[in-house]
C-alpha cells in the first residue's frame, strides 16, 4: 500500500553502524569517496573492499540491499568498462578485427569498475543505516558554519524534513485524485508520450491546489505553536558525540591514511599482465 | 477571573479582484464582546461562514483585530511584544489533523512547541511524556503520524499544544473531518483536559452533540453573537435554533416534537437518559 512506502531506503536494524552519529556517517562517506580516487594499484582497492565488507558486516544490512543500488548503475558501469577496454591506446594484449584490448585499457577498465561499485555501495550503506530525519539533522549541524555567509541552514533543513513528512500524504492524495479523475473518464495509460503528458494536467492541477492549501494550513499551525525560525530554539534530540563516534572517526582516518599510502605504492594495477 | 476577553471585536476580510483592487469587504466578526472564565468549558456554535473560526484565530493572535481589543490572560493580542506569550498561553487545535503535524514521529511532533519556546532538552522529554499520557497516546510515541487514525492524529495534535503548557486551548472544529468514533475520542480528550488539568477549553463546532457538556454556549450568526447561555437554555429555544440553521441533537428534537404533540415534558432535554427519566416519571404517578 501507499501508506507503507518508506522514504529513502532506510533498513531498520539494531547495529553499531545504525547507532553512530549521522555526522560521522556523512563525513565518513565523503572521506571514503574521495579516498577512492587516490588509488593507483590493487592494494588500495583491496583495502577498500576489505574495509567496506567489514562495515557492511557490522551494519547487519543484508548484502542484497547493496546490490539493489548497483542495479541502477549497471548500464553506466557497462559503458564505462567497454569504452575504457577498447578505446585506451597502449600496448595491445588481444587484437581481433579492428578492435584491440590494451594493457592500459584493462587496468583502467578494472579500476573504473571497482571505483564506481565501491562508491555506490558505500554511499547506499549510509542511506540504508541512517533515517532521513537523522540525515537532515546531521546535515544541519555540519553545515552550521554556512550561517556566517547568511545561508539559511536551519530553514533548509526544516523544509527537507517537512517535505519528507508530506511525501506519503501527497502520494495518497495523488492516488485519490487519479481515481476520481478515472471515474470521470480520464485516461492516464494510453496514447503516446505527449498525450500521456497532457493527461497529467487534470491530475497535477488539483494536486498543486491542495498542496498549496496544505502549506498554508501548516504554516499557520506552526506559527500557532510559536515557530519563529532557528533562533533561540532548543532540540528535543540534540546530536551528541559518544565514545563510539570518536572511535569511528579514528578508525576511518587510519583507513584513509593507510589505504592511500598503500594505494599509491609503485605496484601494478593488475597482477597479471604482459611482462 | 476571565482568561479570554474580547471587547467590540471587528474583523473584516477584503475581497480583491485580479489587479488587487478592493472589490468589497466582508465583516466576518462584527462587534463581538465575550468573557471566558478561567477553567471553564465554552462552546461556540454556528453554521459555515458565521465567523466562528475567525473569532478563534483572534484568540491565538494569528489574526489581529481591525477594531476592538482581545485580551488573553490580561495580554493585549494586538501588541507585537505580546505575540509569542499569547500563542504560548492560548494553544490552538485545527481542523485537519494532517496539516498540523510537523514531526515524522509522534513524540517529535509533541516536542515541536517546547523546542520553539526554547525549553531545555530534559524538560522537553518530561513535557512530551506527560502530554502524551494526558491524551492517552503514550504507547504510540514512536509511531509515524501517517499510521494513526484521524482521532488519534487529532489527539497527538492536542498533546502537541498541551506540551506548551497553555492556559486556554482553542479547538477550531477539531472533529469536522473525523468519523463518529474519532469525534468521541477527541471530545473525551478535551473534556479530560478541562476536568483533570483545569485547562480552559473553547470548542468551536457545528455538531450540537458536542456542546452538551459545555458550561456556556455562544451561538454565532453573521459575525454576531446571536444567543448565549447554558446548553439547556440554548436547546430550549428550538424555533430560534431552526432560524439559525442549526441542527439540534436527535433526543432534544424528539422531546420537542413530543412536547408539541401534548406530552408533558420539561424544556431543553439534552441526553437520552433525561428523556427516558422524564417520560417514565409521570407514568408512575398516573398508575392506578
Amino acid at each position: 500500500m501507499l501508506k507503507d512506502i518508506t522514504i529513502g531506503q532506510y533498513y531498520q536494524a539494531q547495529s553499531l553502524i545504525h547507532r553512530l552519529d549521522p555526522r560521522v556517517k556523512i563525513g565518513g562517506t565523503l572521506l571514503y569517496v574521495i579516498t577512492l580516487f587516490f588509488y593507483k594499484n590493487f592494494i588500495g582497492y583491496g583495502l577498500a573492499i576489505l574495509f567496506l565488507a567489514l562495515v557492511i558486516r557490522l551494519s547487519k544490512v543484508p548484502f542484497k540491499f547493496m546490490v539493489k543500488g548497483m542495479k541502477s548503475i549497471l548500464f553506466l558501469l557497462m559503458i564505462t568498462v567497454l569504452f575504457n577496454l577498447f578505446l585506451t591506446p597502449g600496448t595491445p594484449v588481444v587484437t581481433f578485427w579492428k578492435l584491440k584490448i590494451t594493457q592500459e585499457g584493462t587496468e583502467l577498465a578494472v579500476s573504473m569498475a571497482l571505483r564506481l561499485s565501491l562508491l555506490v555501495i558505500g554511499s547506499s550503506l549510509m542511506t540504508l543505516t541512517t533515517t532521513p530525519n537523522n540525515l537532515t539533522d546531521g546535515m544541519e549541524k555540519m553545515m552550521g558554519f554556512l550561517k556566517i555567509f547568511k545561508v539559511p541552514v536551519h530553514e533548509v533543513a526544516m523544509m527537507m524534513s517537512i517535505a519528507l513528512r508530506f511525501i506519503p500524504i501527497l502520494m495518497e492524495e495523488t492516488d485519490k485524485i487519479m481515481k476520481a479523475q478515472m471515474a470521470r473518464g480520464a485516461d492516464f495509460e494510453s496514447g503516446n508520450l505527449i498525450a500521456r503528458a497532457k493527461a497529467m494536467v487534470p491530475l497535477l492541477v488539483p494536486l498543486f491546489v491542495s498542496a498549496f492549501r496544505r502549506a498554508n494550513d501548516l504554516a499557520m499551525a506552526m506559527e500557532a505553536r510559536c515557530y519563529r525560525g532557528g533562533e533561540g530554539r532548543t532540540k528535543m534530540k540534540p546530536l551528541k558525540y559518544h565514545k563510539r563516534d570518536f572511535l569511528a572517526y579514528f578508525l576511518l582516518l587510519f583507513f584513509v591514511v593507510a589505504s592511500i599510502w598503500a594505494g599509491r605504492l609503485k605496484l601494478p594495477m593488475l597482477m597479471v599482465g604482459v611482462a | 477571573m476571565s482568561i479570554v476577553r474580547t471587547e467590540n471585536l471587528v474583523h473584516e476580510y477584503e475581497r480583491r479582484d485580479e489587479e488587487g483592487n478592493i472589490e468589497g469587504v466582508t465583516t466576518a466578526v462584527d462587534h463581538v464582546s465575550l468573557d471566558v472564565k478561567e477553567g471553564s468549558f465554552i462552546a461556540i456554535l454556528g453554521h459555515n461562514g458565521s465567523g466562528k473560526s475567525t473569532l478563534a484565530k483572534h484568540i491565538n493572535a494569528i489574526l489581529s483585530p481591525k477594531e476592538g481589543t482581545v485580551w488573553v490572560d490580561g495580554l493585549d493580542t494586538a501588541k507585537e511584544e505580546n505575540l509569542w506569550e499569547v500563542r504560548q498561553r492560548a494553544g490552538m487545535v485545527f481542523q485537519n489533523p494532517d496539516n498540523q503535524i510537523i514531526g515524522q514521529v509522534v513524540e517529535e511532533d509533541v516536542g515541536f512547541g517546547p523546542e520553539n519556546m526554547g525549553v531545555p532538552t530534559k524538560e522537553i522529554w518530561e513535557r512530551v511524556e506527560e502530554s502524551l499520557r494526558a491524551v492517552g497516546m503514550y504507547e504510540y510515541r514512536k509511531y509515524s503520524p501517517n499510521k494513526l487514525s484521524g482521532g488519534q492524529k487529532q489527539r497527538v495534535s492536542i498533546a502537541g499544544v498541551l506540551a506548551m503548557h497553555p492556559k486556554v486551548i482553542v479547538f477550531d472544529e477539531p472533529t469536522a473531518m473525523l468519523d463518529p468514533g474519532g469525534r468521541k475520542e477527541v471530545i473525551r480528550a478535551a473534556r479530560g483536559l478541562n476536568q483533570v488539568e483545569g485547562v480552559t477549553i473553547i470548542l468551536i463546532t457545528h455538531y450540537m452533540e458536542e456542546i452538551v457538556h459545555a458550561d456556556q454556549v455562544f451561538v454565532m450568526d453573521h459575525g454576531k453573537i446571536a444567543m448565549q447561555g447554558t446548553p439547556r437554555e440554548i436547546f430550549s429555544q428550538m424555533e430560534r435554533l431552526k432560524d439559525l440553521r442549526l441542527d439540534v441533537p436527535q433526543v432534544t428534537l424528539l422531546a420537542y416534537e413530543l412536547q408539541q404533540a401534548g406530552v408533558p415534558l420539561p424544556d431543553g432535554i439534552l441526553t437520552r437518559k433525561e428523556l427516558v427519566d422524564a417520560l417514565i416519571s409521570p407514568r408512575i404517578d398516573s398508575l392506578p
